[in-house]
């Protein structure tokens, strides 16, 4: 059964249609890949999944239920995380803290605990702050929890998002472009990781991404995106051999 | 335990302090005391929304109005009944009960406000905020201007003097550590969140709109009851303490401290107060002066006198 489908979809800006009737079934425990050329309409799609945007026409359906007009916090708390293309971690806050504002929507303590500091709410933010400390240690941030978000280097920074998205527990994963800015070492190490993650947290992931060793190397199924829709799906070996995938990306003779 | 020994002991001295300051000082600067501590409130509670949520309001001045009138209105009309009800209890308890009940009123009062003001205007991302306050802080204004059973422009007088430093402090006491403990639970964390980032907020499942409107309404609360405080100490009420530049020195106050912490409103509070009070001596010149004072601070400051760049806890 498919745990995230987009049926039908359309999104126009004014003129431009970004996205044109799109379908897409990702089925739970798949790596899919939506590759495609720049302004292809990838960010849109995320856009659309995570409730940014609205679609103009279809549906889109996680676990079954619509999700396509919800706001994105509600979205956030069916379980559909999000990384983003431009890094946007919370600047003031210290890696640990990233992490924990992830658990906020899953709170117990209430307005009357934070202000009184009830011994409910110290136990539930132990218990927050030990959850948030696992999964850094999980992404080898752990050493650095204290430590401003923004002192990391860049590819700890793209990691900490992943933490942060992770930690909102979710089912579906969408990645956008996650080895963006990492060099040849951090990209395998990354391959590595979000096939752990998608063992260890029974996740289904959804990864944007233009360096297409980590899309081939990691995706089972791609789905190929040009002015919005879709030229090609399949797996990694069809999809180098599809000659549209071809012609999008290097032109037509 | 440790909670309760604190609130004794404060309780105690404060008790010490209000039979004792105004006879060591005088007067006047007792006044001055007061002041600094209702000023503590408001900068406090306006770092709240303007540092930690990171939404710009600059309408404080008018929910301050609204509780001090609200307060002042309850107490002068209904004041008497209430004792009437309460006969068997010593006037110091009826004066007690009477301004814990303005204060609570004030505070109801300037919330709602505040959940009427914020809701259409944090539901945008954006200046809007600002625009709504500021036009909002002189609605009031001129809504008072023109209730006559409060004064009108003649301003509200005979209000029974129920605050004094006893009150005023406790309640700074209690603002500062609601306020801290806000920041320090998740709900904090929510605020801050907004502040860094709106649209990586809701993504982590933030209801950033429900959180700028809560942290709006805790502010406009608190900003009630200082106003509350104010009107029963100075047994005076007039439009002209609710201007728009009495906004804009809350704004300066946490600025000056370092917007976002806790600390910084305290001492921008105290600062712009006791500056304003000691360059009077300059007549005319006084608030150059105030502004060259600001302008040294923002080149050698620029982050606030104590404000801190990372963290929180």
């Amino acid at each position: 059964m498919a745990i995230l489908e987009v049926k039908n979809c359309t999104k126009r800006f004014g003129g431009l249609v970004a996205v044109k009737t799109l379908h897409m079934s990702l089925n739970e425990g798949d790596l899919y890949g939506l590759i495609g050329p720049n302004g292809a309409g990838k960010t849109t799609i995320f856009n659309l999944m995570t409730g940014v945007y609205k679609p103009d026409t279809g549906s889109i359906d996680l676990d079954g239920k619509p999700i396509h007009n919800l706001k994105p916090s509600m979205i956030a708390k069916l379980g559909l995380s999000r990384t983003f293309q431009n890094i946007r971690l919370f600047r003031s806050m210290t890696v640990l803290e990233n992490v924990t504002v992830a658990r906020h929507m899953r709170k117990s303590q209430g307005l009357f605990d934070a202000v009184v500091r009830t011994d409910r709410l110290k136990k539930e933010e132990e218990g927050i702050r030990r959850d948030a400390l696992e999964l850094l240690n999980i992404f080898n941030l752990d050493k650095r929890a204290h430590e401003p978000a923004v002192n990391l280097p860049y590819g700890s920074q793209r990691r900490l998002e992943i933490a942060r998205a992770l930690a909102t527990n979710p089912k579906v994963l969408l990645l956008d472009e996650p080895a963006a800015g990492m060099n040849p070492q951090e990209s395998l190490e990354l391959m590595h990781l979000i096939r752990s993650i998608r063992d260890k947290f029974r996740l289904t992931v959804l990864l944007v991404e233009h360096n297409m060793k980590v899309v081939m190397g990691v995706c089972a199924k791609i789905q190929v995106i040009d002015y919005g829709e879709t030229i090609a799906l399949g797996t990694p070996k069809e999809i180098q051999d599809n000659p549209k995938v071809i012609e999008a990306y290097l032109g037509g003779a | 335990m440790r909670k309760w020994a604190f609130w004794l002991a404060a309780i105690v001295l404060l008790l010490a302090l209000q039979a004792t300051l105004r006879g060591l000082i005088g007067a006047y600067y007792y006044q001055i005391v007061i002041l600094v501590g209702i000023n503590i409130i408001l900068a406090v509670s306006l770092n709240l929304i303007n540092g930690v949520t990171g939404q710009f309001s600059i309408g404080h001045a008018g929910f301050y109005a609204i509780g001090g009138y609200t307060s002042a209105s309850l107490v002068y009309y209904g004041g008497a009944s209430i004792r009437s009800a309460l006969p068997f209890l010593p006037s110091l308890v009826q004066d007690t009960i009477l301004l814990l009940i303005g204060l609570l009123a004030a505070a109801v009062l300037a919330g709602l406000a505040g959940l009427a003001v914020g809701i259409p205007s944090l539901r945008l991302r954006g200046d809007y905020l600002a625009i709504v306050t500021l036009g909002f802080g002189e609605i009031i204004r001129v809504l008072i201007l023109n209730i006559d059973a409060i004064g009108g422009s003649r301003g509200f007088s005979g209000i029974p003097q129920l605050s004094n430093l006893f009150w005023v402090y406790l309640l700074v006491l209690a603002t500062i550590i609601t306020v801290r403990n806000l920041i320090r639970s998740s709900y904090g964390r929510a605020f801050i969140s907004i502040r860094d980032d709106e649209i990586a907020a809701e993504a982590m499942g933030v209801d950033t709109t429900r959180y700028k409107v809560l942290s709006f309404v805790i502010s406009s609360m608190f900003a009630g009851i200082a106003g509350g405080l104010f009107g029963h100490f100075t047994m005076y009420l007039h439009p002209n303490s609710f201007l728009f530049t009495t906004s804009f020195y809350l704004i300066i106050m946490i600025v000056v401290g370092g917007l976002g912490s806790i600390e910084g409103s305290v001492v921008g509070a105290v600062l712009v107060t006791v500056t304003l009070e000691v360059f009077r001596r300059f007549g005319p010149f006084r608030l150059v002066n105030f502004a060259i004072v600001l302008v040294l601070i923002m080149i050698y400051r620029p982050q606030g006198l104590v404000g801190k760049r990372y963290g929180y806890s």
